[in-house]
Formats: structure tokens, sequence, C-alpha cells
């Protein structure tokens, strides 16, 4: 059995100890917001949040996480209460087909965690691993600008 | 007191003697040179001498504009910034003549009659030929002008007195002379080895350095720095298991890519990106010179790869076995690495089976963390070798358990003393 912290609530798990922590969320937890793209750590749309950092949860074994907190896009809001990352993505319309907005989320959201006031520079770096092939990089890098200064100004 | 004052005396003596035999005179400014000053060719011979001396990838700050400087070198005496050599006439070197130019890449002068930290390798572009130091010139000074000072070196006292720099020449640095070819090799050999040890300089990393920051001459390509990580030994002592031929290298420095080697990563990568726009000829001399380093015949280099593949494909044959032992980090391979480096599979599509990667047999594991941590990437918008990053999968712990397995499975080497103080020790990507 494995125990996993995913979202604060702990759940004891009976699974391959090799099983990308993906699989765990999205069939055994069926938190299906993280999103299977490559399966090689190559897309980033399976970004999920271990411990704070981003981490590629379809190349991530379930047993590495030990008792670190796992957090997903399910913990960021809901359809109805979307939070402000998710505002801000909604307001800059940064999604096209939306696949691979769970994972760009989770990134920017431990960017915004790490530091409160990222450049367009800083943001352009730490979202280089994840990809968008629908081309909506840049209003994403206006999502992320909008909901750092949402953050700020407690808007 | 009289003996003490003569000993006074004397110094003083030596000092003035010093700095008059240090101080460099100014070059007066120059006209900038007028668009149509350059023959085409000749820029475009510098464009290419340019990439082969990796100009770009430190005169360029992270998202700054070519050539104009700005980005931080850490040395071991602090940090120096590299400068602008754009042609703008107040920042740059617009007003520098083609006089000023040669000095600075045969004796570390500036315009200005300031000595030039050794960051900058003119103790190798001294080696160029007057006609390549006026083609990386013609290249230079058409390049789009860009205003930037560069921020100001951080040094402590006294590496921070340009004065210092000249006692630095006076014990390390010979006068500037010519590449003598060696007649008893191939004029292929002669300029692999004219490139590699001029413009390319190659021995600035792959040497190792003494306490100043020369490089240990008698060590040449015995494996040295650059930055945090290790550059490989290129000589008999190279660490690739399997040993480098002129072809194979040749494929490496050409295409970045060959069936029983590593790709290159870190500071590397850029290198052989530049070598992508080089002229066909030059890449395979710089292969030929290199490889001809280890000094044994060809077949004899052929016959002892086809024995280290062999025993590589045996070695990932029996990891899955072996990582179901308890270990920590057999676990994490069995799980993490081995889908793609002990699949059978060659590159590309699969990974290099980790007992022919060069990070695993280095002096150093810090390759090794660097690679897990950051993952392998090409530059933003293009092709190339690629391995995604562990940093926020592993805890420090776990990256530590991994490297340590790595090294003593895959490896032939005794196991590095403190990988987890090199673990703490390296930047978080």
């Amino acid at each position: 059995m494995i125990a996993l912290n995913v979202n604060g609530r702990t759940h004891n798990l009976d699974v391959d100890p090799a099983t990308p922590l993906l699989y765990v969320l999205r069939d055994n937890l069926e938190l299906n917001g993280a999103k299977f793209g490559c399966g090689l750590g190559q897309c980033g749309a399976c970004t999920v949040m271990i411990d704070g950092r981003p981490a590629l949860s379809c190349i991530t074994p379930v047993s590495v996480v030990q008792n670190r907190p796992v957090r997903t896009i399910e913990s960021l809001g809901t359809a109805d209460k979307p939070g402000v990352l998710q505002r801000a993505f909604i307001e800059e319309q940064a999604a096209q087909c939306g696949y691979c907005i769970p994972g760009m989320m989770m990134r920017a959201q431990a960017l915004l965690e790490r530091n409160p006031s990222p450049s367009d520079d800083d943001i352009r770096r730490h979202m280089s691993p994840n990809l968008c092939r629908c081309g909506t990089h840049m209003r994403i890098v206006r999502a992320v600008k909008r909901a750092a200064l949402a953050l700020k100004g407690g808007k | 007191v009289r003996i003490a004052g003569f000993i006074v005396l004397l110094l003083l003596a030596g000092l003035v003697a010093f700095v008059a035999w240090a101080w460099e005179s100014a070059i007066d400014p120059a006209a900038p040179p007028a668009a149509d000053a350059f023959d085409a060719a000749h820029i475009e011979k510098g464009a290419r001498l340019s990439l082969l001396g990796n100009c770009a990838s430190c005169h360029t700050a992270p998202g700054g504009r070519p050539f104009a400087g700005g980005l931080a070198m850490k040395t071991p005496f602090g940090t120096i910034y590299s400068t602008n050599i754009t042609p703008e006439p107040e920042t740059g070197i617009g007003r520098w003549s083609k006089e000023a130019f040669t000095r600075a890449m045969r004796n570390g002068v500036d315009r200005a009659g300031r000595h030039l930290y050794p960051a900058f390798p003119y103790d190798h572009f001294r080696l160029m030929t007057d006609d390549d130091i006026g083609a990386v010139y013609a290249y230079v000074m058409t390049r789009e002008p860009v205003q930037a000072e560069a921020p100001k070196n951080d040094l402590p006292f006294p590496v921070n007195l340009r004065m210092a720099v000249a006692g630095w020449k006076l014990l390390f640095l010979d006068e500037p002379k010519p590449f003598q070819p060696d007649p008893a090799r191939s004029a292929e050999w002669n300029r692999g080895a004219y490139l590699a040890d001029g413009v390319a300089h190659c021995s600035s990393c792959h040497t190792p350095r003494n306490v100043f920051g020369a490089e240990k001459t008698k060590q040449y390509l015995a494996g040295g720095e650059a930055g945090d990580w290790h550059a490989p030994a290129l000589n008999a002592d190279a660490p690739a298991p399997a040993p480098w031929t002129a072809d194979r290298l040749y494929a490496y420095l050409r295409f970045g890519m060959d069936d029983v080697h590593a790709v290159p990563a870190g500071p590397m990568q850029p290198v052989v990106r530049n070598l992508a726009g080089v002229p066909d000829e030059d890449v395979r001399a710089l292969a030929v010179y290199i490889a001809g380093l280890n000094g044994r015949p060809d077949a004899e280099l052929a016959r002892r790869t086809e024995q280290v593949v062999a025993n590589a494909k045996q070695k990932t044959a029996v990891a899955a076995p072996a990582a179901k032992q308890t270990d920590n980090g057999a676990q994490i391979y069995a799980a993490a690495c081995a889908s793609c480096h002990d699949a059978g599979r060659g590159t590309p599509g699969g990974a290099l089976p980790l007992s022919l990667a060069t990070s695993v047999h280095l002096p150093t594991p810090n390759n090794l963390i660097h690679i897990i941590r950051r993952g392998i990437h090409p530059p933003v918008g293009e092709r190339g070798p690629w391995m995604p990053e562990f940093a926020g999968a592993l805890t420090d712990q776990q990256l530590v358990s991994l490297v340590d397995y790595l090294r003593a499975y895959f490896g032939e080497k005794p196991a590095w003393r403190d990988v987890a103080g090199n673990v703490k020790e390296l930047a978080e990507p």
C-alpha cells in the first residue's frame, strides 16, 4: 500500500510502485484534470505540483512522491468558483482546445508561489517546458501576469 | 635602516619597471568603418570563425541581443561580465581599428590600453593568422550595433586591478607566435590543431587550471571545468567507455549525436550547435586532431568499441532484476529511467544505455546531477536530443541515491565521495 497526499487528502492505494503518478491521479483517484499528452515528459500536459515544485507526473513513479503533498488543477478552484489563476486564464481567453491548460496552470502556480512578481522573461523561462499546440502561448504569458497582479492587488 | 631603505628603493624601482613594462598605450579611436568597407566573402569567413570561436555564447546575455555582452561569468576570483562587441561607438567596439582589435585578440589589451581578463581566451586567439583575425573583425564590425554597457565586474582586490592581469601575463603567457604546423602530420590534422588550439579554444575548458586560473599546459586537454560542469578529458584519458574515433567524434560534433556516446549537454550544447554552421572540412579536421590525441590505431579503437557496446547490452539486460533489490537508487532507476535507457532501443527513439554515458564515468558527479535535474533541452524553437527534467519529481536525497546507484552499477570507477555535497552545492535549475 502506498499513501499519497493529493490536494490535502491522504489516500491509501494498492498500486505498483513504478506506476506513473499521472495514472494514479486519473485512474485511481479520478482526478482527470492532469492530462496524458506524450507520456514522455516532453509536452507538460501532465504537470502537477509536488511539494510546491512543478513535476511531470507521467514520468514520475508514484513511489518517489512519498509523503510530499501533490497538488493538481482541482485544488485551484471549480467551474462555479474559479481560483485567481483560473479567472486570469478565462479573462485572457488563454485556452483554445484547452488540453495543455491544467499543466500550464500548475506550472504557473508553482512560479507564482515562489516569485509573486515575475518578469515576462521569468514567465517565459519558467513556462518553457510546457507546450501548447494551438499556439496560445502569448495569451498564457499574459494570463500568468494578470494572475500575479491580481494576487498582489487582492483583486 | 640603511638596508631597509635600500630594499624599499629596490621594490619601488621594481614596481616602476613593472608598470613601465606593463603599460599599454591607448590606440586612437577610429571612425566606424563604412558599411561597404569589408568584402562579403571576408565577412562570411569571419562568421564561420566566430561560430568556431563560440563568440556569441559568452558575448550575449540570456535573452539579450547577440554580441551585446553582459553575460555573468562566475570564476573562482569573482564575477566577470562579457563586453559588448557590437560596432556601437560608445558602449561597443565601433571605434576600434583593426589594429586595436588584433591587439585585443593577441595580447589581451583593449583599445584604451587596459589589460583584459583571460576569461577572454586571448591565450588561444593569439594563434590565429592575421587574415583570420581580420575576418572576425570584418564580421563583428558589420553586426547590428547595440547600445549596452556591460555591468561592472565584481572582483576583489587585487584581482580588480587591471595591472594584476599584466603580472598574470608575465607569469603565464609567452610572446604570441604563429601556429607551427607539424610537417610529419597531415594537412587535415594540422588544420584541426590550428583550430582547436586557436579560435575554438577547446583547452579553455578541457584543460585543468592552476590556482591563478592559468591552464596547466602539462595536462593539456586532461579534463577541466566549464562553470560547475566537468569538461571531460579529450586525451588518452578520455572517460567515455567507447573510445572516440575520428568518425564518431565527427558525428558528435557535426550532428550532436553518435550512437555509442552521450549527446552534448550543458556548456557543450551551444558549441556543437554552432559547429552546425561551420564548413564540413573544419569539423572533420577538429575530429581528426582531437581523436588522434589518444594515440592508438583506429582498428584497435574499433575493436574496443565493439567490446564495450557488447558489455553495455549485457549490462542493461541484467539491470531489471538488479533493480528489484531494496536499494532506493535501483528502484528509482527501474521506475523512472529504465523505460528509455534500458529499453534496448538505440538513439533516436530510445536513450543511451547508461554504461555508455560519459557522465557516469567522470571524476565528479556534477554533470550527471545537472542532467537528471534539468534534463536536456534543445534551444528554444529548435530540434535536438532531449531528455525530461526530474528536478520536481525527485527529492535531493532520492537524487543522491540514484546517482550513487548509477555510478556503482554502470560505472567502472570508485564511488564518488560526497554526492550529497555536490547535490547541495549545485544551484537548482
